[in-house]
């Protein structure tokens, strides 16, 4: 019975919003917007589930003294510090429960949480992403190596497109006269990009998509029930 | 040396020459100029032939951590908007880009000197979670997803909202995107199920994958790739801003992984023969 | 005869105003829920500005459109149906002469089917047809091949080496929420790979970015380890809530590899510009890796840094490949029959369009 509910109602639903994209008549389109209300409420609720379970597994791990509990212990002073001072004096122009806080903010420049969200939370997480760069020239040092044709092809567009994106490219080759437009190395980046690049990543993406289109068939039939927990 | 150790050895090497290749065109700025690409210019031509007076949706659906790639670009497009006197709608599908909005409205406000209006030429409505099934629920109405904006105000009494009951009502949806939910889902729903035009930034990395959707059917209609594109748009603008300022270390890091690939090559060639030439003795 | 001089002045007369007539309709928008109204109109070459304008709850006419075109149309949305809707059109002449005023009303109608959508539907309706009949030929009993996926067979080796090192095993469930089906494509593998790791008693750690999924992947876990005999060894808090920011997960997730230094790490799901800075770092660490999502664009990060890349479509069969549930691998033969079903219409496609027959790929193309 615990198994077979989740199974009608995702056979139900999924039945329902198919049926509704083909049949504008009422009743059907609003069974699609009740059904996307819901879900939409769910997820509300299901943010605060995320943050009952980040408090628990942090605060068990300092209380247990696990390895590097001194991690989760910051985290949960980070935390605690952007909730009570976005409680306090709120964000922006949306007020807190001690209101605007404007001799804070006059001393700070901004409200708290601004403050904070602008000069440690902003720094942190672009240096996250910064890492990125460093990343792809390791991995392009390593994925890059002639041993055959085709790694010798995917090395030679990959030093066109590479170059193409630099603003080396217009100077490099604009020596090149203008009826062979298709040899500039940014022409021809784009050329690469739109025409064999495109093509690969519209076959994968059908691909893909017939494997959605599978998926959602098993789940809502009830074949594929492995992300309810179990088998068959 | 055991050979992880040599892996994490070259690595770090090349992340140190790395940084001194980034850094240096910062300090000493090389003054290269770009050159503007077709999709960049689909994406200007839209803002630009849309007429004046229009209400128009720019979807923040990032955080910080692409902030560098995405907020030129968000910056450069709501110039270019509120330029031909266009009203724009600001939504976040990801919770921080309500504030990445409200850092972009005060840094081009000063650009107008600070002339255009709160609740007339721009609203912030801020976040709402649910992601693709949010922005059908926009598409039937917007005042039920949103009946409040940022600060409270409600939808009704936010003078530029009047007769937008939908997200039908709006001339052109922007979506500057990093990641899920975003300009996928937009392309989805706004294009496919309203037939809004849909315009989109990505981060570089992303963007050949929304390559497919700029088609004959326009379910995208030009696409900003990257910092190129935002330092593409300034250019298209008329001045060069921070996009245009940081592509130089883009181009010098280029440059770099170029050599770094020869570099790997030359290494991999060394190995095969130092291989082949034991082989040899050995027979 | 002055008969017929009379008619042929008055066909004359009729040609001539026709010909210059001027239109102004209000139709029911076709195959819609009956909120919308298309309105057209054919103006003469001396007007040229326009003013579309349709009455308030005062009735008091409101501009709403001007955009001007000799003939055009216009889609007035957001409108209930069965209710009669009036609009009037004023025509400005270039010279400012005599403006034109015309009327028009409509009721909008709910349809009963949306004929834009009619080839998704064939469509939808022939490649579903195809995976049920696969699925019941299998049930059947009859023999169906799958080609071998190596990154679905090395989930073994794996997990071998973990249990072998005494580390754990990561498994990241991509970036998306619950509502997007690569999610749901990495909990199914979620549920053999906890199986498995439940059976050789390998520690198994999933940092979730969304609540939901978080949800969803603890009751896959503890079930999986249920069936597997041990449901003691099912530890809640190595199923956990990181953040919902993207490069915020990033870094708890990273912190996880460099701290814990799981033996393997499994990233599948959906993923966008993270993918290299989380399997880099596993490749730092020395971790087997194994990588798959239905995202082209991330698919050559995974393929430079990953030991294993499961391509697109592969995410969706890894469920059916792993259980070999007859019924699932049924499916897949579905999906290939939808696949070859795609290369024909494209191929035909191509042959219409250099045959100059439009109306094929429109059909395809379809309409709301």
């Amino acid at each position: 019975m615990k198994r077979n509910i989740p199974l009608i109602l995702a056979f139900i639903s999924g039945m329902l919003v198919i049926i509704s994209e083909f049949i504008p008549h009422y009743p059907f389109g609003l069974i699609e917007e009740t059904l996307t209300g819901w879900f939409m409420i769910v997820s509300s609720f299901a943010i605060l589930l995320g943050q009952i379970s980040l408090i628990s597994a942090n605060i068990n791990r300092v209380v247990e003294k696990s390895q590097n509990w001194q991690y989760y212990l910051a985290g949960l002073i980070s935390f605690a510090v952007m909730v009570t001072v976005g409680l306090l004096w709120g964000m922006e122009n949306t007020p807190g429960i001690l209101g605007q806080g404007a001799s804070i903010a006059a001393k700070l420049g901004s409200k708290p949480f601004d403050y904070i969200f602008e000069y440690a939370y902003m720094p942190l997480a672009s240096t996250m992403f910064a890492l990125l760069a460093f990343y792809i020239a390791s991995a392009a040092y390593r994925a890059f190596i002639i041993r055959n044709f085709e790694s010798n092809l995917l090395m030679i567009t990959a030093v066109i497109v590479i170059l193409g994106r630099t603003s080396f490219a217009t100077a490099l080759t604009s020596w090149i006269p203008k009826s062979l437009t298709l040899l500039h190395l940014p022409e021809l980046t784009d050329f690469i990009m739109q025409y064999p690049n495109t093509a690969a990543q519209r076959a994968i993406m059908i691909s893909a998509a017939l494997g959605v289109i599978g998926s959602s068939l098993r789940i809502i039939l009830g074949i594929e029930r492995s992300y309810l927990g179990g088998g068959k | 040396m055991t050979s992880i150790n040599r892996t994490v050895l070259e690595r770090r090497i090349v992340f140190l020459v790395l940084a001194i290749a980034v850094a240096l065109p910062l300090v000493f700025p090389l003054g290269l100029k770009t050159q503007v690409t077709p999709l960049t210019e689909k994406a200007y031509d839209l803002v630009e032939s849309t007429p004046a007076g229009s209400v128009v949706l720019l979807s923040f659906d990032y955080d910080p951590s692409t902030v560098t790639e995405l907020q030129p670009m968000a910056q450069a497009v709501i110039e270019h908007a509120w330029k031909k006197g266009h009203r724009i709608i600001a939504t976040a599908m990801w919770p921080q880009g309500s504030q990445m909005a409200d850092m972009a409205f005060a840094d081009v406000q000063g650009k107008f000197d600070n002339s255009k209006v709160y609740g007339l030429d721009y609203v912030n409505l801020g976040y709402k979670v649910g992601g693709m099934v949010t922005m059908q629920a926009m598409g039937r109405s917007m005042e039920a997803v949103y009946p409040k904006d940022m600060s409270g105000l409600d939808y009704k009494d936010i003078p530029m909202l009047t007769g937008i009951k939908s997200l039908q009502n709006v001339k052109y949806v922007f979506s500057f995107s990093a990641g899920d939910p975003g300009l996928t889902h937009w392309i989805m729903v706004a294009k496919d199920k309203y037939d809004i035009p849909v315009a989109g930034g990505t981060t570089a990395v992303s963007a050949p994958g929304f390559l497919p959707f700029v088609n004959d059917q326009m379910q995208l209609h030009g696409l900003l790739g990257g910092l190129k594109a935002a330092a593409e748009y300034e250019f298209l603008l008329g001045y060069e801003g921070a996009a245009s300022l940081n592509m130089n270390p883009q181009s010098v890091a280029h440059v770099l992984i170029l050599i770094l690939i020869a570099i790997g090559n030359v290494k991999a060639w060394r190995k095969r023969k130092s291989v082949q030439q034991e082989a040899s003795k050995n027979a | 005869m002055k008969f017929v001089k009379l008619i042929a002045v008055c066909l004359l007369l009729w040609i001539s105003v026709a010909g210059e007539a001027q239109e102004f309709e209000a139709i029911d928008f076709p195959w819609d829920n009956g909120s919308a109204l298309l309105l057209r109109w054919k103006l003469d070459p001396s007007r040229d500005s326009l003013s579309l304008q349709k009455p308030d709850s005062l009735g008091i006419y409101r501009e709403f459109f001007n955009e001007f075109s000799q003939s055009g149309e216009c889609k007035d949305g957001d409108l209930v149906s069965d209710t009669q809707y009036k609009y009037r059109l004023i025509a400005y002449a270039a010279d400012r002469t005599d403006s034109l005023v015309l009327e028009a009303s409509a009721k909008p109608r709910q349809q009963w089917f949306a004929m834009g959508k009619l080839s998704f539907l064939i469509l939808l309706i022939v490649i579903c047809a195809a995976i049920l009949y696969f699925i019941w030929s299998a049930r059947r009993g009859k023999d169906l091949f799958i080609r071998r996926i190596s990154g679905l067979d090395s989930m073994e080796e794996a997990i071998g080496r973990a249990t072998e090192k005494g580390k754990p095993i990561l498994f990241v469930p991509g970036i998306s929420d619950l509502d997007d089906i690569q999610t749901i494509a990495a909990l199914n593998i979620l549920n053999h790979l906890a199986f498995k790791s439940a059976e050789y008693n390998t520690d198994l750690i999933v940092p979730c970015r969304f609540s939901m999924v978080l949800s969803a992947a603890r009751e896959t876990v503890k079930e999986a380890y249920l069936r597997a005999g041990k449901p003691d060894q099912y530890r809640e808090e190595n199923i956990f809530y990181v953040t919902d920011d993207q490069f915020g997960y990033v870094a708890g997730v990273d912190g996880i590899m460099v701290r814990e230094q799981p033996a393997a790490n499994f990233f599948l799901g959906a993923f966008w510009a993270e993918s290299l800075i989380l399997t880099e770092t596993g490749f730092g660490t020395g971790a087997i890796q194994t990588a798959g999502t239905g995202q082209p664009h991330q698919i050559p990060f995974f393929v430079v840094s990953c030991d294993y890349t499961l391509i697109g479509e592969e995410l969706f069969a890894a469920s059916a490949y792993l259980s070999r549930d007859p019924h699932q691998l049924g499916s897949l033969k579905g999906h290939d029959f939808g696949k070859l079903l795609v290369i024909l219409l494209i191929l035909l496609g191509i042959v219409m369009e250099i045959a100059g027959l439009a109306w094929f790929k429109q059909f395809f193309v379809g309409g709301n």
